[in-house]
């Protein structure tokens, strides 16, 4: 089985949220509350364990005279966000049971009936992707579409994507396609467009990257997330440190008593 | 749509979404299609792939506007003006498509010297009746034509669609140089004289600059090499002279030769599912299927040889009009049909008034209707002025609802506005609600003719639950019960329904009737041996053959060979999914896709064109022209039919086969657009001051239906309504599945930072928008995506407001359409939904404010709320 991967091309969306509902049908989550928010178009927030993929809307000021294609403005943007599946998951290793597993596809899976709902998996993950059910505690997040690309389907949320914002691919295919689309846009012109894939963090790559115009912070992806994992061996090498220190104190305290 | 039918011919989008892609420029207004129609907007993001230039025109800054390379804000109501100097943009500067407007349009037909313009009438075109209201529109003949016949404006409506009545437009005089002062090319340009960037700049706040890089950017991407298209919705139609927007497009097309080639044309964007389908099949009261007329009661004849001469055209395709008419008559009555009693002819019910929406619903409002079925629609959230309807709707004896869900309409004798305001007590309302479960798409076999005229067959993927029931099954059944009855009644009155065919299969235990025997009916076949026909040309006008909709003939051609039931897509238009009317043509006009001899425009944007060696018409699209007429066909003298049509005639359905730039019969408000000013408006129309407002437009202003006047200082700011995304019109579809209401749960009010700042209003507060009808309330969405207009000094501020929520559903809001005004585009009667006078109060005030309402038919009590409303709010 071949590594797949989520291009997320915020250039082409529409927010049209196909993506949030065909996610919701085929995975048979819960709507989540109906709540107005105020906040442009944007009711449903954030990534959840009800919402596996989630459109934001940034608004930026319109311009007469200018569509938010022009390369001069960018006034109203959609981009949708979904788990990273991380090369090195925050989640997956601090998952104390198992219930976290990689798949052949390289996506990054919560096994439901394994979770215990310790929760570790929520302040492990980078992105603030998983979060427990209130009401029975376990973890959720987006399964890649595990079941789909099982039997050779493509994810239920690439499927529903009218303008191919959203494209399924191999990994390694996926990757040159996002390169060769930034060529393109700066070719138009678009200078802030960005391509978000922290290989160099300690995440070591994601397999849903994504291109958005101006800052991706915006977007709430950070420059840089870590795993929390990478503290592990400084916390180990103080924790061995200071244990050495206790037991070098009490080794010379004990040779000094019978010294004296 | 009588804007496309009487320009082109025929009432349909003139191309396909997926052409849009070959477009190389494509300029939305009066629609914001990524959001309403997302999944045909893929093919506009592919045209921007390919370098294409997207304008959005829209009061909003829509999600449309974001993939647009260009937007423009205009006040709501203004699209003439821009549209108009869009056109004199292209006369002024001479920068049409010559050889095509001269070829294929009638811009060089002479016109009468008693014709006299809006220029020289201060505002009406010659004809116009101050006392009744309406036009004369003899004068608007061609030269020479002889007057009379069916050139009518009385006779109303959609019949329109097919473009126009029988006239004599095969009669005309041309001056191919076009410098004549009285043609059509002429008249138009001195009409659109006075529709300048200024112009522009003063009606609809649109910067001179900003305008001339709309013309610019649309002109230079037409031509024989490039091709730009116009889509719109009803952001066009649902204004009180939308025909004529439409039309305003329609000529600017004609102008730069930009329909029936690749990437060109019109695309018609429609409200919902099968809206077209709603029209060639009608669920309209003045037309039969396939755009038939109704007859009409008195004006009509009562005999069908009347009613035949009068709508048979000598020339073009509507000297069939006889063959489709006794074919249809043949599907309704059978063998009851027959030569001796015209076919049955007499027993098609006569319109004896204004019998559409608004009409009938007024009728209802003063206890004239006893009886009422709701299917597929939502009154009492969804239609103009619901607040006059949903009382209307207690003045009933009994009425039926069928949807998938209980509707607002189904209840509105127990949760509705009206209850709890007690302008309406439950114990007093006598009307019998009977509510019938619905089958959902997924739930029942049919077909749907999308927005590009293409029928699609879905099966059924699963049983309805309970007693739900499709359409079909519902109307088959009432059907077959009402024959019952009336079989055991052999009155005269009866005699149509015991004439009536009704004889489909049902099949299985709910006895579903079997929707593809309807659509083989609905092809047509020989009557004597049932034979399915291949097509309408095979159709005769002697009874021999039977056809349910001419136009979808074709569609089931053979037994076994349900063309809507297709999914083998080959080639660039897809021939082989689904099947398009008329016979599978994507693009309609195609002709025109070549030069008159036949050869191609250009390589780039060729379509059909004339193969010399097989003496046929051939290409990527089936042609929409006979097969075998080469481009150098002459007809000789008195040729009937299509045989009067010359070999470089694109418009086949037109007496003289021509596009119309000028309408000399067929529309009510006149034979080229005109700006007027929406029914409320808080701008000084300056291009004709006398008549401000569309002079054929009817308010049906009432103590139930009162207007603003314009400009008023009660109602100072100018109102649009649209809908979003996530929801499906009136909500039925929508409001009670979580997955889609939770991503618009609430209604809210979009607002400027500006106008949020006058108001004192913040982002998330409670606002109160009011209009002369009615307040609502709504939370406020301040945001930059609306703009102040600014009309050389005077600043007009636009609120936009969706219409989705009711008062059932798992999300609950006021109603907007309470807001809207009942009232009457002249040529479809549609209402103005998209410009309208309101007024914003911070607060939830409704309460108070609908009390005047509520008292206002015994007391004037509430008027000093009013002022105090006011006053506070111009502070």
């Amino acid at each position: 089985m071949s590594v797949t991967a989520f291009l997320t091309d915020s250039t082409l969306c529409i927010g049209c949220k196909a993506c949030e509902v065909a996610c919701k049908e085929w995975n048979q989550i819960p709507g989540d509350g109906f709540e107005w928010t105020g906040r442009s178009y944007d009711n449903t927030g954030s990534l959840g364990h009800s919402t596996w993929r989630h459109v934001k809307f940034v608004e930026n000021g319109a311009i007469p005279g200018f569509g938010g294609n022009s390369p001069a403005a960018f006034s109203w943007e959609f981009s949708s966000d979904v788990c990273k599946h991380c090369e090195n998951a925050g989640c997956l290793e601090a998952c104390p049971t198992g219930a976290i597993v990689r798949t052949e596809f390289g996506g990054v899976f919560i096994q439901s009936d394994v979770c215990n709902g310790c929760a570790y998996c929520v302040v492990s993950c980078p992105f603030g992707v998983v979060e427990r059910n209130p009401e029975d505690g376990r973890a959720f997040k987006c399964t890649f579409c595990y079941d789909r690309q099982k039997v050779g389907l493509q994810p239920a949320c690439a499927t529903a994507c009218p303008t191919q914002s959203i494209q399924f691919g191999k990994l390694d295919d996926l990757r040159e396609k996002a390169q060769d689309r930034m060529t393109e846009l700066k070719d138009q012109g678009f200078e802030d467009v960005h391509l978000y894939d922290p290989q160099d963090s300690s995440v070591g790559g994601i397999h849903a990257f994504f291109i958005v115009r101006g800052d991706p912070r915006t977007y709430n992806l950070p420059p840089q997330p870590d795993v929390p994992t990478i503290y592990q061996r400084k916390a180990w090498t103080s924790a061995a440190a200071a244990a050495g220190l206790v037991f070098g104190t009490m080794l010379l305290a004990f040779l000094t008593r019978k010294e004296s | 749509m009588p804007g496309l039918g009487t320009t082109f011919g025929r009432g349909g989008a003139t191309t396909a979404q997926q052409d849009l892609a070959n477009a190389d420029a494509i300029l939305i207004m009066g629609s914001s299609m990524a959001e309403n129609h997302p999944v045909g907007f893929q093919w506009v993001m592919e045209a921007r792939a390919r370098g294409a230039k997207i304008i959005h025109v829209d009061p909003r800054f829509t999600r449309t506007s974001a993939m647009a390379d260009i937007w423009i804000p205009l006040r709501a109501g203004s699209d003439i003006v821009l549209l108009g100097a869009l056109i004199s943009f292209v006369l002024q500067n001479e920068r049409d498509f010559r050889e095509y407007v001269l070829n294929y349009t009638n811009a060089s037909v002479l016109l009468r010297d008693d014709f006299q313009d809006t220029e020289d009438l201060g505002g009406v075109f010659s004809g116009w009746n101050e006392e009744k209201k309406e036009y004369d529109v003899k004068t608007w003949s061609y030269r020479g034509a002889p007057t009379g016949g069916g050139a009518s404006a009385g006779h109303g409506g959609h019949a329109k669609d097919r473009g126009g009545e029988k006239s004599k437009e095969n009669v005309y005089q041309q001056d191919l140089t076009l410098q004549n002062p009285r043609c059509v090319f002429q008249v138009m340009k001195r009409h659109f004289s006075r529709y300048t960037p200024e112009m522009v700049e003063q009606l609809c706040g649109i910067p001179k600059d900003l305008f001339l890089t709309l013309a610019e950017t649309f002109c230079s991407a037409s031509g024989p090499e490039k091709t730009a298209a116009i889509c719109y919705a009803v952001g066009w139609t649902q204004h009180s002279d939308g025909v004529q927007i439409i039309r305003s497009a329609a000529i600017l097309q004609l102008l730069l030769g930009n329909i029936g080639r690749p990437g060109g044309g019109i695309l018609a964007l429609r409200g919902h599912a099968s809206i077209q389908g709603s029209t060639d099949i009608p669920t309209l009261y003045d037309i039969l299927p396939g755009y038939l007329p109704m007859p009409f009661f008195g004006t009509d004849a009562s005999s069908l040889d009347a009613y035949l001469k009068k709508h048979t055209s000598e020339t073009g395709w509507w000297a069939n009009f006889d063959k489709y008419a006794v074919s249809l008559l043949k599907a309704y009555y059978g063998d009851k049909a027959a030569k001796e009693n015209d076919f049955g002819f007499n027993w098609l019910p006569r319109v004896t008034g204004d019998h559409s929406h608004m009409g009938y619903w007024l009728e209802m409002a003063k206890g004239n209707i006893d009886g009422l079925f709701v299917m597929g629609q939502n009154p009492a959230v969804g239609a103009p002025n619901s607040r006059l309807e949903r009382k209307a709707l207690a003045k009933l004896k009994w009425l039926v609802v069928r949807d998938m869900v209980e509707i607002e309409t189904a209840s509105f004798w127990l949760d509705s506005p009206e209850i709890s305001r007690h302008e309406l007590k439950t114990s007093e309302i006598e009307t019998e609600v009977f509510f019938f479960p619905a089958a959902g798409h997924a739930e029942k076999d049919g077909t749907f003719t999308n927005t590009q005229r293409m029928l699609q067959f879905h099966e059924k993927a699963v049983e309805p639950p309970g007693h739900a029931r499709s359409e079909t099954s519902f109307v088959y059944h009432l059907g077959r019960r009402l024959k019952e009855k009336a079989h055991a009644d052999q009155s005269a009155r009866n005699a149509g329904l015991n004439a009536l065919t009704w004889d489909y299969p049902a099949e299985g235990p709910q006895a579903e009737p079997d929707s593809e025997a309807i659509l083989k009916e609905i092809n047509g076949w020989t009557t004597a041996d049932r034979k399915l026909v291949s097509g309408y040309t095979d159709l005769k006008a002697d009874g021999s053959t039977t056809c349910g909709c001419w136009i979808y003939s074709g569609v089931f051609p053979k037994p076994g060979e349900n063309k809507a039931r297709k999914r083998e897509p080959k080639g660039r238009y897809g021939h082989g999914w689904g099947f398009a009317w008329p016979s599978d043509r994507r693009i309609l006009y195609n002709r025109a896709s070549a030069r008159p001899d036949g050869r191609p425009w250009s390589e780039r944007k060729k379509l059909v064109w004339w193969d010399e060696q097989k003496n046929e018409w051939t290409g990527d699209d089936v042609a929409d022209f006979t097969k075998t007429k080469p481009p150098s066909y002459r007809p000789p003298e008195d040729a009937k039919g299509d045989d009067g049509l010359a070999g470089d005639k694109p418009f086949i359905l037109h007496p003289d086969g021509f596009g119309w730039i000028w309408v000399a019969s067929g529309l009510k408000d006149g034979p080229l657009p005109a700006h007027y000013e929406p029914l409320e408006t808080p701008v000084h129309n300056h291009l004709y001051p006398a008549h401000s407002t569309d002079p054929a437009a009817k308010k049906l202003e009432s103590e139930q239906n009162p207007y603003a006047t314009s400009p008023d200082p009660r109602f100072p700011f100018v109102l649009t309504t649209y809908r979003l995304t996530e929801h499906h019109t009136a909500g039925g579809m929508s409001r009670y599945l979580s997955h889609l209401a939770e991503l618009q749960p609430e209604l809210f009010c979009e607002l400027s930072l500006e106008l949020a700042q006058q108001l004192q209003i913040e982002n998330g507060n409670w606002v109160t928008v009011a209009t002369a009808r009615g307040a609502i309330e709504a939370r406020a969405l301040v945001t930059s995506r609306i703009q102040p207009i600014h009309l050389n000094g005077q600043v007009v501020h636009q609120v936009g407001l969706p219409y989705h929520w009711g008062y059932k559903g798992l999300v609950k809001g006021d109603v907007v359409n309470d807001l809207i005004a009942l009232s009457q585009e002249p040529n479809v009667r549609i209402m103005e939904t998209k410009a309208l006078l309101c007024n914003v109060f911070a607060g939830r005030q409704s309460a108070e404010h609908n009390a005047v309402h509520s008292a206002r038919d015994s007391q004037d009590g509430g008027h000093q709320t009013w002022q105090h409303g006011v006053s506070e709010n111009q502070q």
